[in-house]
């Protein structure tokens, strides 16, 4: 009997119309766990660093988390990954909502998709009945609108849907994957809308069994209620109207500006009036009490929501106010879009106009307004007409492909990618290193436990690290009390909260915990719902797997390591490791690099960044190791 | 003579459509509390109690389980309001031949909705875990005699009873300007 898991994954062979419903190695859970973790293995074993990310030998696999599904609250994560045709690298992504809780009812643990359609299909997965169908209908078709259809040709109201809209379906590389209120971004759109996938339809009435069912439904009975009531778990920005934070510090238009004292009493005023005159409700996901996504109704627009900093990106980075945003976002949602890269995009486009390296000849119909051209340029990216076609492969590729000193404007990207426009003075050797060696493209799923500001006086700090029940470690501690200057850190310690930063990360991503419920939020105010001592508990009563904290640790750090592994059998290497060079306007190169040496050190990675033997073998991921030693990537390195 | 009247316990969910944020929490935990023996398993799709959620149109409704309908009804209306469709057939909380809600996912016999009373929980499971407060619990004394009409139309005024009470559009008009005025 599997506990918390089904032990089942559904393998959906797209170009032979295959489908088989493949039984799982339990010894696999021990090791990974679940959701990321286990795909990862999948990742490693069957897509070798030769297969383009539009090709038929991709995978894209969709993993419930291991507590999805179960009596924990806030476990719901729907982890997708594959390889990302921008970054040419792995792909992390993941969406809150309903699906992986409802794939499991299903009967499976992951989807992996392989092959390519010959035309347009949606899949359609009740319980062990599944069936690739014919989508021409669905072609072009909204993401809101898509679901909504589907619910009603299936007859159900119940079904979770997956699906991207047009953006996917013309591989637009910002394209995101939509369900629900919920979003997945960061590479997975096109890779779907390559494999001419519209829409995954799942619909499961199967029983989900735990290992110790009665204990763990009333331990997380208590959990929900204190997790209703923590203000240090879910998204603070759906209470708190206070913007000031993103709006006075990170940087607006193509991450270039700077507004130190744009924040005021009156914006905020206007603008909490705007969202509430607009405001249908706030929404949570499977199994959370909290509301996180706000849900709008903007005239004219499909309804859509929004979360966190997503409400920001479309009005800076076109110098407009939160109206512009919401008159965006409809449009932007429905074609499937993310919205942290795709109005980088467009500022980038917007200031190659300006500059004279693209012209208005590139633009035919061009409006005048700045709001005008946004929906303009989103409009060509969408459909990849005429320059909209480079613009689609995001700011790196674009910039190549325009040419014409355009590179000199790709200033925002780090292994590719775009990064939260933020600018500032000196180097904080915190962000330096997760922005540098993270994997997951965005900083948001990489910084999280450790707060990013020191307190100003002893007393205060005591306060905090009396009540802060999350550090794995009394050091951690130790670091805060001693902490003075936002920038100024031992490198070991820099090392060692870079580390517990991500590891939450990596457990959160095997397991399907949210990150407002865990890893992300420590950062702000230190009191997550779960943390390194309480979840190896949960992991127990709902799977039945025995790990300590150490144990647990170990799995953070060879899930870790394998993406790193993945990572680097298709060529990254340490020089790819740099955040975007005006991330911080004075630079300190051989600080950096010798902080970067450290951190390479701590994790047991050579000094181009690749895990050692000693490290692989450790943490029983041999396999890599002689994969690698195959492979000469050690000899090549020295 | 009033002393003489017998009286008896009403016990109702009352339900906040606008306080919904869509958790499923009481679908989760309905059907475990129901599993046998009670906690051991999760099946929302075996719940008493079921959320229509229609995000495109920011439909957010909990609905218990009545009776049991031996035959399909006759009125499977559509109406449109402010821009919200409803489907009387969503909305009613029998299980009946033609659908499959709140029928068992193997079996398919009808589940209702018990009030939690055999479980010896106090308040019902759905309200306990529903921290959005869109359900509510209320328990009062009425004269017997004149809750005759109550008792059939479960002990909850919900949906069910004022749908029939004063039709899903009248229904539907008040909740959407309700709505409104939240807003
Ligand atoms: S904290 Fe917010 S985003 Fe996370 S699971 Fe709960 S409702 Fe969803
Ligand atoms: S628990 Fe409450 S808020 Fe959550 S879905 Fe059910 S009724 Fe709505
Ligand atoms: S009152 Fe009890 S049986 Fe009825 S829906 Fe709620 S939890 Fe289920």
């Amino acid at each position: 009997m599997r506990y918390a898991e089904t032990g089942f994954n559904l393998e959906i062979d797209l170009t032979r119309g295959n489908i088989e419903r493949v039984a799982t190695d339990p010894e696999l859970t021990k090791l990974y766990l679940g959701g990321q973790g286990t795909a990862d293995k999948i990742l490693w074993d069957r897509v070798g660093p030769e297969v383009e990310p539009f090709s038929e030998e991709n995978l894209l696999i969709f993993s419930s988390g291991l507590l999805n599904g179960t009596f924990v609250p806030g476990a719901n994560r729907t982890i997708v990954n594959t390889f990302s045709p921008q970054t040419n690298l792995h792909a992390h992504s993941m969406m809150g909502g309903y699906f992986g809780v409802e794939m499991k009812h299903a009967g499976y643990d992951k989807i992996i998709l392989s092959g390519k359609a010959p035309k347009l299909v949606y899949i359609y997965i009740h319980n062990d009945n599944v069936e690739i169908r014919d989508a021409s209908h669905l072609a072009g078709m909204g993401t809101t609108e898509v679901q909504d259809h589907l619910k009603k040709e299936l007859g159900d109201d119940k079904v979770q849907i997956a699906a991207i809209g047009l953006a996917g379906e013309n591989r637009v590389y910002t394209a995101s994957i939509e369900h629900s209120h919920c979003s997945a971004s960061r590479g997975v759109g096109p890779v779907m809308g390559d494999k001419r996938v519209k829409a995954i339809a799942v619909r499961g009435t199967k029983d989900l069994q735990m290992a110790e069912p009665e204990k763990l439904f009333h331990i997380c009975k208590d959990l929900r209620k204190d997790l209703a009531d923590n203000p240090g778990a879910g998204d603070w920005m759906a209470v708190d109207e206070d913007d000031g934070f993103h709006h006075d510090n990170f940087s607006w238009g193509n991450a270039r500006v700077r507004q130190k004292n744009y924040w005021s009493d009156e914006l905020q005023q206007r603008w909490t009036d705007i969202k509430y005159d607009h405001m249908d409700r706030q929404t949570g996901c499977y199994n959370c009490p909290k509301k996180c996504h706000n849900v709008i109704s903007w005239p004219g627009r499909k309804r859509f929501s929004y979360k966190c900093f997503g409400k920001d990106t479309y009005n800076m980075a076109s110098f407009q106010e939160l109206d512009f945003s919401y008159e965006i976002l409809g449009v932007a949602q429905e074609y499937g879009l993310d919205s942290y890269s795709t109005p980088q995009v467009i500022a980038f486009a917007l200031e190659l106009l300006e500059e004279g390296i693209l012209t208005l000849d590139d633009f035919p119909g061009m409006p005048e307004d700045i709001r005008g051209r946004f929906f303009h340029i989103l409009d060509m990216i969408v459909n990849r007409e005429g320059i909209g076609d480079k613009l689609a492969n995001g700011v790196y590729w674009a910039a190549r492909q325009i040419g014409n000193g355009a590179e000199k404007f790709d200033h925002n990207t780090t292994k590719k990618f775009e990064q939260v426009p933020i600018k500032l003075g000196k180097v904080n050797p915190m962000f330096f290193l997760m922005i540098a060696t993270g994997e997951k493209m965005n900083i948001t799923q990489i910084e999280g436990s450790f707060p990013q500001d020191p307190l100003p006086t002893l007393e205060e700090r005591q306060a905090f690290v009396d009540a802060w029940e999350a550090v794995p470690d009394e050091k951690f501690k130790k670091y805060f009390m001693e902490w003075e200057r936002r920038n100024e850190m031992p490198s070991g310690a820099v090392c060692d909260i870079v580390d517990w930063n991500e590891a939450m990360h990596y457990i959160d991503d095997a397991i399907g915990l949210c990150a407002f419920v865990s890893s992300f939020r420590g950062q702000f105010g230190g009191k997550t719902q779960y943390n390194i001592h309480n979840i190896p508990d949960l992991i127990r009563m709902a799977s039945g797997l025995d790990l300590s904290k150490e144990d647990l640790w170990n799995v953070f750090r060879r899930n870790r390591n394998l993406v790193r592994a993945i990572n680097v059998r298709r060529g990254m290497r340490r020089a790819d490791e740099r955040p975007p060079e005006d991330h911080w306007a004075v630079r300190d190169e051989e600080f950096e690099q010798s902080l970067l040496s450290a951190y390479y050190e701590f994790k047991g990675w050579t000094q181009d960044g690749i895990p050692t033997p000693a490290t692989l073998d450790e943490l029983a991921l041999s396999d890599v190791r002689e994969d690698f030693e195959k492979r000469g990537i050690y000899s090549a390195a020295q | 003579m009033k002393e003489n009247k017998k009286m008896k316990t009403i016990k109702e969910i009352r339900v906040d459509v606008n306080k919904c944020n869509g958790c499923l929490s009481c679908e989760m935990s309905c059907s475990a509390a129901h599993a046998m023996p009670p906690y051991t398993s999760v099946n929302p799709a075996r719940s008493r109690i079921s959320v229509v959620m229609d995000e495109t149109k920011d439909v957010y409704i909990p609905i218990r389980a009545g009776d049991y309908a031996e035959a399909e009804c006759a009125g499977r209306n559509q109406y449109t309001i402010d821009g919200k469709e409803y489907d009387t057939c969503l909305l009613c909380p029998a299980s009946c031949p033609s659908r499959s809600r709140f029928t068992e996912p193997d079996s398919g016999l009808p589940l209702k909705c018990d009030m939690c009373e055999s479980l010896d929980i106090g308040e019902p499971m759905c309200v306990q875990v529903c921290h959005p407060g869109a359900l509510s619990y209320h328990e009062y004394q009425v004269e017997a005699e004149d809750s005759v009409t109550l008792e059939r139309g479960e002990k909850e005024i919900g949906l069910e009873y004022l749908v029939k009470r004063y039709g899903l559009e009248e229904v539907v008009k008040t909740v959407a300007t309700m709505a409104k005025k939240s807003a």
